[in-house]
């Protein structure tokens, strides 16, 4: 089932055309990687499906709903959770106090005057931050935890909404290499149980290779290639221009260890 | 209209816009390399026209020529750019780090310890300065005369205009101070000795405030209120033509320049409200200004000011508090009526001081002008019980909250558009506009005496059920917004602070949350204001004014910004010390600036995030994070 349908996606700064005629599609429970050489358009392309950017044109369609153009916090309404390349919490919180925000957020209480905030949705975060793996530190100050459990807690407060989409912008930059497989790990398993589409950007290529279905390869803006793993990496084109040999050998290593 | 008279109203706004460009120069110059917003600019400037009138009529009586008057007028303006280096070598080179908040407060603490010096100097008396040899006349301009001075000053502008765009332009000095202005960091990076580049960046600016200041000595006698009505202007041209841009400094001077001079035909009352609509139309639809740029992300993530975390009472805290009630509510059957007087002020400003937490510790929306809703209740309450309408007591005391809400909503739609250091500058503006709506419209404000004769209902007019009508309705108010605090709307906001991206993401509304925490905050401060009106009997605009709104947040700072209960202990600590020392002393504003300084300075988290370290420490851990 066709969840997310993105269409000539075009995205100008200046000059720069930082987005050319974008066109994609995501499938509900589908791992779709986008990669790409610095400066590609990436994150433009991902800021423009979470609302963080405007599109200068083109189309984006969630479960056939058009989303292109509205704020963040109607694209998340719609059914979008999001990571953010820099992880983004709320720093002066606990860890269950910024999944029990999300939830605040989605159940729309956020003005609730008299309540006690700490209290409400509490099970139910502590159920979301047991699916990453946080439970036990549900109780410290998210300032206070290594990147790599950020990152969990950040992909708990997305999956707060129970979204439909997952975007998810560079989500192991930053992480340990072990840390990184085991979020890439749980992000699948998660996206698969629950038919999560996620859409997510890149430079791992053992993480993209691993667990992608599909993968997009965007140059200066235009998608130059797109298919399963095995169909990017024995694209010549993509070959030359961004994976190199390095790229290649990594992508071979990726594969055996997911065979393995 | 005659032409005639249309062409010198023009030339009169040129040289005030002229004026105003000399001093605005200074500050933006100064915010764009050191990012610190000097208060202490108005004081510079203060000290010009007073260094002028003491410098230029000596000179004058060694040869009486226009040239002895304008060295004069340049000595002065050099003398005040070396108290500049004094202020930077001293205090600024030790906050340059410290959130802007306190950069704020801790030059407003030099304006107060100016202001005191100057009086001590001077005099409290006026002094006018002489007039500039063989610029004493009118020229005839069309047909109509007009001051020689004037047309000088016209021309002062645009040539300091010049000359900076040389001095920016053509030297190392000045190409330092355009680099660092769009980038301090990469500056510091790049090698360049940053402590001299900021000690030469003062004593540029303050030297244009201080020519500012010389020059108008022919106009304008030398006072010790110039600094206050002087920094309000300097900063509206400088938001204006956006912050750090001298160009914008001078585009911006010549629009209210103009505005000033013609608006004062078609509304004479409201000149000061046109200069601030001006300001609040060109921060909606360009937010940094007609020149300014947005901050560059500086690349690192900030800790966010304001309140870390929440918790609960402990226990030993829970019954600290109940004592401290307890006392409270029991001075009326242990002290006299001076001390129920005192202690009913305190209740009043422990609900104004909190609702300002509200807004900046929690929020962390840094408002420099919360007097204006403390102020717009006083005045609801006052002319409603006083007006035409002989209102009782009970119905004005709900107006109160209700108009300050009202006001606050008002204000707060543009306010929380923007962010950071323009949000307060806004915020000062605004309740620049209310000081000035209760100064000018006298006919039904009183104008600067205001109005007496708020009593209480005869029931509430005893001095003891007064204070207990006080501390039942601000202890409840005061629960009931901490109660928010620790509400989804509380954590919503702190949310928004920590991160306006995140909440963006997960579906919040910042700018309306904040929003409603404005005109809820404002609310909170117009019943303070209302329930301080009947107690002094009267109201005056003094209660909405610029020092009662920096009272306001030494409260909260001296409490502990960090802290949820902070201000209230602030709040009482303040205002008792301001009470038992104001009357011993001449230097009441000496003393409170030097103290400002030394507790920002020294203590950046207040007296209650200062005690909650120390208690950490003790027990032998890691300063406590989360405050009650």
């Amino acid at each position: 089932m066709t969840l997310l349908v993105v269409e000539g996606l075009t995205k100008r700064f200046g000059g720069v055309a930082a987005a050319k005629d974008v066109s994609f599609t995501l499938d509900a429970g589908e791992m779709l990687a986008i990669i790409g050489p610095n400066g590609a358009g990436k994150s433009t392309t991902f800021n423009m499906v979470g609302g963080q950017l405007k599109p200068d044109s083109g189309t984006i369609a969630l479960d056939g709903r058009s989303i292109a153009g509205l704020p963040a916090r109607a694209i998340w309404k719609a059914g979008v959770g999001r990571t953010f390349q820099v992880a983004q919490t709320f720093v002066s919180m606990t860890v269950a106090e910024n999944v029990q925000m999300a939830l605040l957020s989605h159940h729309g209480r956020s003005r609730s005057l008299f309540r006690d905030a700490r209290a409400l949705h509490r099970d139910e975060a502590l159920g979301l931050l047991a699916g990453v793996g946080m439970r036990q530190d549900a109780e410290r100050s998210v300032s206070e935890l290594a990147y790599g459990d950020v990152k969990r807690v950040e992909l708990a407060v997305a999956l707060a909404s129970r979204p439909k989409l997952l975007l998810m912008d560079e989500p192991t930059a930053g992480m340990a290499p072990r840390e990184r497989s085991g979020l890439m790990a749980l992000t699948a398993e998660v996206a698969r149980t629950n038919r999560i589409g996620v859409l997510y950007t890149e430079h791992d290529m053992e993480a993209v290779f691993a667990h992608a279905d599909r993968v997009l390869v965007l140059v200066r803006g235009e998608i130059i290639a797109a298919g399963t793993p095995e169909e990017i990496r024995a694209n010549p084109r993509v070959k030359q221009v961004y994976l190199g040999e390095a790229g290649t050998e990594a992508a071979m290593r990726a594969r055996r260890k997911a065979v393995a | 209209m005659d032409p005639s008279f249309l062409v010198l109203q023009a030339l009169s706004g040129f040289a005030s816009a002229s004026s105003q460009f000399i001093i605005a120069s200074g500050l933006t110059i100064v915010f764009g390399v050191t990012r610190i917003v000097n208060f202490a600019h108005g004081s510079f400037y203060m000290l010009g026209a007073y260094l002028a009138v003491t410098i230029v009529p000596r000179l004058l009586d060694v040869s009486y020529s226009p040239a002895a008057f304008f060295l004069g007028v340049l000595l002065s303006a050099l003398l005040v750019g070396l108290i500049g280096v004094a202020v930077e070598v001293l205090l600024l080179r030790r906050i340059y780090r410290v959130p802007e908040l306190f950069q704020l407060l801790a030059t407003f603490g030099v304006v107060l310890i100016v202001e005191d010096l100057v009086l001590k100097v001077w005099g409290p008396v006026d002094i006018a300065g002489p007039r500039a040899p063989s610029l004493r006349h009118g020229v005839e301009i069309l047909g109509q005369r007009f001051p020689a001075y004037e047309l000088v000053l016209i021309a002062v502008g645009p040539l300091v205009l010049g000359l900076l765009w040389l001095l920016m332009h053509r030297t190392r000095f000045g190409v330092l101070i355009r680099a660092a202005t769009q980038d301090r960091e990469m500056v510091g990076a790049l090698g360049v000795n940053q402590a001299r580049l900021f000690t030469l960046t003062l004593f540029l600016g303050a030297s244009l405030a201080g020519l500012g200041g010389a020059l108008q000595i022919p106009r304008l006698p030398a006072n010790a209120h110039m600094d206050l009505s002087v920094i309000t202007d300097a900063f509206v041209v400088t938001v204006i033509g956006g912050m750090g841009s001298v160009p914008g400094a001078f585009v911006a001077a010549l629009l209210i320049g103009q505005l000033q001079a013609f608006g004062i035909l078609i509304f004479p009352k409201v000149t000061l409200v046109l200069v601030f609509a001006l300001m609040a139309v060109v921060l909606v639809v360009k937010p940094w200004g007609l020149f300014g740029r947005p901050e560059a992300a500086s690349g690192r993530v900030m800790p966010p000011e304001g309140i870390p975390g929440l918790r609960r009472f402990r226990p030993a805290e829970t019954v600290l508090a109940g004592l401290a009630v307890l006392a409270l509510l029991a001075v009326p059957l242990l002290g006299d009526a001076y001390k129920v007087k005192v202690a009913t002020e305190i209740l009043v400003f422990a609900l104004a001081a909190f609702s300002l937490q509200f807004l900046v510790g929690v929020g962390g929306l840094v408002s420099f002008g919360h007097a204006a809703y403390f102020g717009l209740g006083a005045y609801a309450a006052g002319l409603l019980v006083t007006g035409p309408f002989k209102a009782p007591m009970e119905l004005a005391l709900v107006a109160a909250p209700l108009a300050a809400g009202i006001g606050a909503a008002l204000f707060g739609f543009f306010i929380v558009r923007l962010s950071g250091i323009y949000l307060a500058m806004l915020t000062l503006a605004f309740g620049q506009i209310v000081y000035a709506i209760c100064f000018q419209w006298v006919e039904v404000t009183g104008g600067d005496n205001g109005v007496v004769g708020v009593w209480p209902s005869s029931w509430a007019s005893g001095r003891t059920t007064y204070f207990y009508l006080v501390a039942a309705l601000s202890l409840t108010a005061i629960v009931a917004l901490r109660r928010v605090i620790y509400a989804p709307f509380g954590y919503t906001l702190r949310a928004a602070r920590d991160s306006a991206t995140r909440a963006e993401a997960i579906g919040l509304d910042v700018r309306t949350h904040r929003w409603l925490a404005f005109t809820l905050a404002g609310a909170a401060a117009g019943l303070a204001g209302g329930l301080y009106a009947f107690m002094k009997g009267s109201i005056d605009p003094t209660l909405t004014g610029i020092p009662l709104s920096i009272d306001f947040l030494v409260m909260v700072l001296v409490g502990g910004i960090q802290t949820v209960m902070g201000p209230l202990v602030g709040a009482a600590f303040f205002h008792a010390l301001k009470d038992a020392v104001m009357p011993l002393t001449e230097f009441w504003r000496l003393l409170l600036g030097l103290a400002i300084i030394a507790t920002v300075l020294a203590f950046p988290r207040g007296l209650a995030g200062a005690a909650e370290s120390l208690r950490g420490r003790k027990a032998g851990l890691e300063p406590v994070e989360a405050s009650a």
